[in-house]
Order: C-alpha cells, then structure tokens, then sequence
C-alpha cells in the first residue's frame, strides 16, 4: 500500500547511540547492523560486516514517523508541492511513511488519477508514500467513489478532508461500504452551517479581533454524529486534526464503549492556542482553527492516555503569494513535515510536559497501527524504517531553505531543538 | 505559549516607524497627547485663514477599498488643511480592479516615497500587512471588523467636549456589535479613560467572550448619560443568516426611539443612519444628538492623528506660531 522510488537498500552499522523503541520496550546503548536495508542484528556488540559505520555517540536511534496526514497537492498544485519535494522534506523530518490527502486537482477519485499517482511515487518518492482516495466523487458529497477498486489500486483508507461529508444518510452508506474494502474512513468533522465563514475559533480572540468565530461545536457535533453512526454500523473512523475539547470527549465515549474510532491531533493544535491569532500572521490560520488553552490541554491528555493515537502534521504547502494577503483572504494550512518532530520535542518533552517515549509511539506506532502499516521497529528482520535523533541540536526555522516546495511554517524564525541526523525508510537511506 | 518570532528575521533596521493601527496599541497617555492636539487644531479652525503649513511637503495616501463619505473626506480634507499633498486612490477604477494583491498595490504606492499612507480595507489585518511591505506611516481608517481607531478617538473627543469629562461616564452602545469594526475601537478607547460600557443588542449580534457587559435588554440603556447607536449592517448580513427575524423586529426591540430616552440622554452614531431602524428621525434631530457634532471632530482629530504620526509629539508653540504666519 506504499510506493517508494528503487533505492539501493543501506549496508551500515549504527554504534554508539541510545536505541530507544517503546513499543519493543527498548532503551539501551545498542548496536545495529543492517544488511541490504534489512535490520539484521541489534546487540551490544554487531560484526560490522565491512558496512560503512555511522558513529551515533550521543545520539537516539528509534523508529522512524509515520504521517497520516499530508498533503501533497500534487495533481494540480505542483508549484506548491510534489511527490518528490514532499518526500524530500518527511525525509529531513525523520517520517519514513506519509499517507497523502486526496484533495487535489482532479480528486483522488478515481482508478486513473490514483494509478497515476502510484506511478509518480514509484518514480520520485524519497520515501514510502500511501494515498488516501476520496469518499464521494469529487468530494461533492453526493455519490460514493468506487471504493472497491480504489482500494485494489492501493487506497489505504478513505477522506473528503476539507470537504466535511455533510450529509448523515451518506456518511452512513460511506461507513457501510468502506468495511468491505477493510480500509478506514479518516474523517474531517466540520458542521460547516455552524462555522459557516469562520476563520478563528469562537472566543475572546475571534470576539475582539472581529473575526468571525469558528466554535468548537462546529467540530464536535459533526464528531458526535460521526461517532455514532460508526458504532450503529460497527464500522472503522478516524477522526483527523481533532481540536476541540468537547470533541476528544466524544472519542474517548466512544472508545470506552469499543466504537473503533481513533484520532490524531497535530502539532500545532498540541503547541499554540488562538491567542497566537493576535499576530494576525496568515501562518497561523487553519482549519480547524487553533482553540482555546483549555481545548489544547484537553488535547495533550488525550494524547498522553492514548485515546489520541497519532500525532499527524496536516501539511498543507501554499504559494507564499497566496498567504500573504489578509488573515481573512488567506487560505488554512500550514506546513509542518520538517518541524514536527523539533517543535514538540522542544516546547512539550523537554518542559517535561509529554514523554519522550509517548511523542515516538504516538509519531510512529500509533498511526502505522490506525491504518494497517507495518510498525517500523528495532527488531532483527524488519525493514530498516529508522531515524538518528540529534537531541541536542539546537536551529532556527526557516534558516536553512525547506526541502518543502512551500514555506507557509507557523514557526518561521523560532529556534528548536532536536533534529534528524539520518532517516532510513523502506531499507533506504532517505536523508543525511 | 509560543512567541511567534517571525519579525526576528528580518534585517536589523530603523527603529519602527509610527503607526495607527489599532486603539489596543495606544496608552492612555498617547490618546491624551491625541486629544490635546486635536483641541489645539480645533482652536486654528476658528482662525480667519484655516490651512495650516505644518505638513507642508508631506505626501498623504488616502487608499480606500471600500466606500466612505465621511472618513474619506475628513481624512482628506484633514492633510489639505495642514499643508500636505494628498493622493486619493480608490479600489474601484484601479489596478485593484485587475485583481492586482493588496502587497503589489502597497508596493505600487509605496514607490512615490509617501509620508503616511491611509487605509480603508475590508479584510482585518490589511494595514498591517501595509505597514510591513511600505516604508510609510499606516493609519487604519478601518479594516473589516476589526478596528476604525479614528472613529474612537473622534468620539473620545467628542465625549469630552460635550461632557466636560470621560472618567466616570457611563455608555450603552447598542446594535450590531458583531460585525462593528465602530464597537471594537470605541470599547478599547473607553476602557483606557476610564468610561463604564455596556454592549446591548440582539444576542447573535453580541459576540461570545467579549471583554464587556452584555444584555440584550434593551432597558440596560438608561443609566447610560450616552446612547451609542450603531448601525444596523445590513450589507453585512447574508440572506439566510438569520441574526434577527427581520429588521422591523430589530426596530421594535432596539430601535432607538424619543420614548426609550431620558431627557438630556445624549446620543451617538457613528454614521451612516438608517433613519427609521436603528434610530428614530426624531432622536437623530433632536438637540441630544452629538451626531453631526461627531463628524466635525473627525476633521480635527485626524488632523492630530496625521501630525502625531509624523511628528511624534504633542502640538506645541512651534505649530501655533506657523500658524500665525501663515
């Protein structure tokens, strides 16, 4: 269900660094061999093999990320992102997985222009790429894709992210057929009569500033609803860029009464409140937007008790022409592959808010696990899917140029800590 | 929390330039400095000979991209009175009209060097962007909802000649809060002096956690010494969006009527009336109404503004002097 370009598989030997996997409950100094991009040993001491040797003194070495949430904008957008440049920055991010979101132009609707995308991957991806297609044709909300072959053509699950699925008896009919393909359906909960024109969460911010509020029930309801028909028809969702207190509530319900619901939050919701609006800086509108302090607590629970499974970027590259106009005339989105790792290492496990081990699991394990995909792990025999941690590095955004076609980061000009020093993904080396 | 640190890279330069941009970035002290500049120009207007040399040579963009009567001409009529060179440019009739960006519009202008550029915008934010692309002083003569810091300080002004004082004044400002850009600079404004407010209205038109008392009962008016009536933004108001059933039900509810006022109840508006909605013609005429006496504070305030921007100081005897000569 993923599609890299032929790299030749790695011959190297990791020593020196902390190996730290917590889902094989790992935290040792260990070696590793790995032998045409296959771990093959992970000891005190490993034969090295005539491999070359990569000296990792200081550093942690730990499966790589998985994004479930990217967008790729390719077909259509190429100017703002593509196969290949979208790779190149999960790579410089440390993901050796990236599932790509099928609102693009044309949408990811049909056989063709999901075949075609599989072929580009082959072709250019740096590192494994998974294709989300669409739930209804043209994510109008009107008629079911043909989900049957979508999935045979390699769908890894279905979305109208961005373009909420407004009707109830659709999404139910979605539900009902997408368990015959055994994919998931990633849903984007937005009631839009209730955020109809909003560009900023319903709140102080929004009421003083004069935007138009976007409120956390315009999510939730459409969570709620969602929830719901899931446990009616014991079908799979996820429910994508969760940001609302209300609405995490309604997972964990849901959850608790063994719905088989997951969910992902994204950096930015985990960091930054609507307060961050002030700036008036387009770089911080998203949909949904950035909530109150108590929505981002609520949030970072969820995340730390596992009903929130993943940590997904929602990556969304535009022209920097596009996002510098009015807050208002901005389009939602930001990138977030090269930073996601650093910026919650930096403001939310080195103040000892979140775990070093959580943020890994829920980075990598937690959304490999939601959507079907091979765990990567330190384990003799698994495919080398593995990223060298430079904890200590300290750099500032925006510095050195983005591998991302687009630079429409949030964090422009903050400094971070903590970077990827070398990537592996899919046996290969993807970066350093 | 996160600072967002993105002006940290930009290029060491000049210290920042002086802006307008929004009453939250004024202290009480700078709105006094406003005032007491505006009573002195106030003072020249009664002169024989009303121009003023002190922005002699000075260029002044007035960039409009919305309709305006009153802020439009005061602003420049404003910068003629103290001498300047005005450039008016409106969006319709100009390359805005060929979809050119508000960033290349900005830049357009930008390269005639102007002094201070004024900026009426539909989109919140649009001085901003203004401020960070030109080398100009920006004043916001209004940007979508969010701010017009004029209209607040010509109404800050208006209060204090009328009423002999702001501390401990009491206002209701009543109607369409939410879309009001009016509402948003006067409560900051009045909450710096020291005034009480109450926001009165429908209650889908008062936005939820604003920092202000709120009720949509219309009696909350009559503690008030000043009833601020705000205009009724119909254009606003999508087909459909059902803030109120109708604006004859708005009338009936809030409109403001002879009988709903106290005697000697003065009243406010920012402009322009809907006679017969949100005010009755009776109220809108009667001697309480300070509404014309507003828009003459507009010429003398945004002169103090435009003076202030440029010069940085209160008017002192240097302004008075030239004012003689001339």
């Amino acid at each position: 269900m993923l599609w890299q370009k032929g790299l030749p598989g790695a011959n190297l030997v990791i020593r020196g660094a902390r190996v730290l996997d917590p889902t094989e409950g790992i935290d040792a100094r260990l070696e590793v061999r790995i032998d045409d991009g296959t771990i093959a040993e992970v000891a005190q001491k490993v034969d090295a093999n005539e491999h070359r040797i990569v000296e990792a003194d200081g550093l942690v070495l730990a499966p790589a990320f998985v994004d479930p949430h990217v967008h790729l904008r390719t077909p259509g957008r190429e100017d703002e992102e593509t196969v290949a440049s979208g790779t190149a920055a999960a790579a410089a991010g440390g993901y050796c997985a990236i599932l790509a979101m099928p609102n693009t132009d044309p949408v990811v609707d049909s056989a063709a222009t999901l075949g075609a995308l599989v072929e580009a991957a082959r072709g250019e991806a740096q590192v494994p790429v998974g294709f989300l297609a669409a739930i209804t044709r043209g994510q109008r909300g009107e008629e079911l894709t043909e989900m049957g072959e979508l999935a045979e053509t390699g769908a890894v699950a279905f979305s109208d992210d961005g373009m909420p699925v407004a009707s109830a008896g659709l999404m139910r009919r979605a539900i009902q057929y997408a368990s015959v393909t055994d994919r998931p359906l990633a849903l984007h909960c937005e009631e839009t009569t209730l955020s109809h024109g909003g560009h900023v969460h319903e709140g102080r911010v929004a009421a003083e500033l004069g935007f138009a509020g976007y409120p956390s029930i315009a999510e939730s309801v459409a969570v709620e609803r969602d929830l719901s028909l899931a446990g009616y028809e014991s079908g799979r969702v996820h429910v994508l860029h969760l940001s609302a207190a209300e609405s995490v509530e309604a997972l964990r319900r849901a959850r608790e009464a063994r719905v088989e619901a997951s969910g992902e939050a994204t950096p930015h919701h985990l960091v930054l409140t609507d307060d961050a609006v002030r700036s008036l800086d387009p770089n911080v509108k998203m949909n949904p937007p950035l909530r109150a302090e108590h929505d981002r607590v609520a949030l970072l629970d969820a995340v730390r008790d596992g009903t929130i499974e993943a940590i997904a970027t929602d990556h969304a590259p535009h022209a920097a022409h596009e996002k510098e106009v009015p807050f208002e005339a901005a389009p939602f989105g930001v990138t977030g592959l090269e930073t996601a790792f650093a910026v919650l290492y930096t403001h939310l496990v080195e103040p000892g808010v979140l775990s070093l081990e959580t943020l890994l699991e829920r980075m990598s394990a937690g959304p490999a696990r939601i959507f079907g995909l091979d765990r990567p792990r330190v384990a003799p025999g698994a495919r080398a899917n593995l990223v060298l941690l430079d904890l200590d590095r300290e750099w500032r955004v925006g510095e050195q140029p983005f591998r991302s076609r687009s630079g429409n980061s949030w964090l422009l000009g903050s400094t971070l800590r903590g970077a990827a020093r070398m990537t592996l993904a899919g046996g290969a080396v993807a970066f350093g | 929390m996160i600072r967002l640190v993105s002006d940290d890279l930009r290029p060491p330069g000049d210290p920042p330039k002086r802006h307008l941009l929004s009453v939250g970035d004024l202290t009480r002290e700078d709105v006094e400095r406003l005032l007491g500049t505006a009573r002195t120009f106030e003072t020249s207007l009664e002169r024989h000979v009303k121009k003023l040399p002190t922005l002699k040579g000075h260029l002044i963009v007035n960039l409009f991209y919305e309709s305006s009567t009153r802020t439009s001409s005061s602003f420049e009529l404003a910068a003629k009175r103290l001498s300047a060179d005005t450039l008016n440019v409106k969006s319709v009739g100009s390359s805005v009209d060929k979809g050119e960006s508000l960033k290349d519009t900005a830049l357009t202008l930008g390269a005639y060097d102007p002094d201070v550029i004024v900026i009426r915008h539909p989109q919140i934010g649009a001085p901003q962007l203004v401020a960070r692309v030109t080398e100009a002083h920006v004043v916001n003569a209004g940007d979508g909802k969010h701010q017009h810091p004029t209209q607040a300080l010509l109404d800050l002004y208006t209060l204090r000649e009328e009423l002999g004082r702001l501390e401990g004044l009491q206002v209701a400002i009543v109607g369409d809060v939410l879309h009001s850009r009016v509402a948003r600079s006067l409560v900051q404004a009045l909450a710096l002096v020291g005034v009480r407010v109450t926001l009165v209205g429908p209650p889908a038109l008062l936005p939820r956690e604003f920092p202000a008392e709120a009720t949509a009962d219309i009696e909350a008016i009559r503690d008030a010494d000043v009833v601020y009536i705000l205009r009724m933004q119909n254009e606003r108001m999508e087909p459909g969006a059902n803030f109120v059933p109708s604006l004859r039900e708005y009338t009936a509810r809030w409109g403001i009527t002879p009988e709903r006022l106290r005697p000697g109840q003065k009243v406010m508006h920012p402009g322009p009336m809907n006679r017969g909605v949100e005010i009755d013609p009776l109220v809108a005429d009667s001697p309480d109404s300070l509404i014309t006496r507003q828009v003459r504070s507009g010429l003398v305030v945004r002169m103090a503004v435009l003076y202030d921007v440029l010069t940085g100081g209160p008017v002192g005897v240097q302004a008075l002097a030239a004012a003689e000569v001339a």
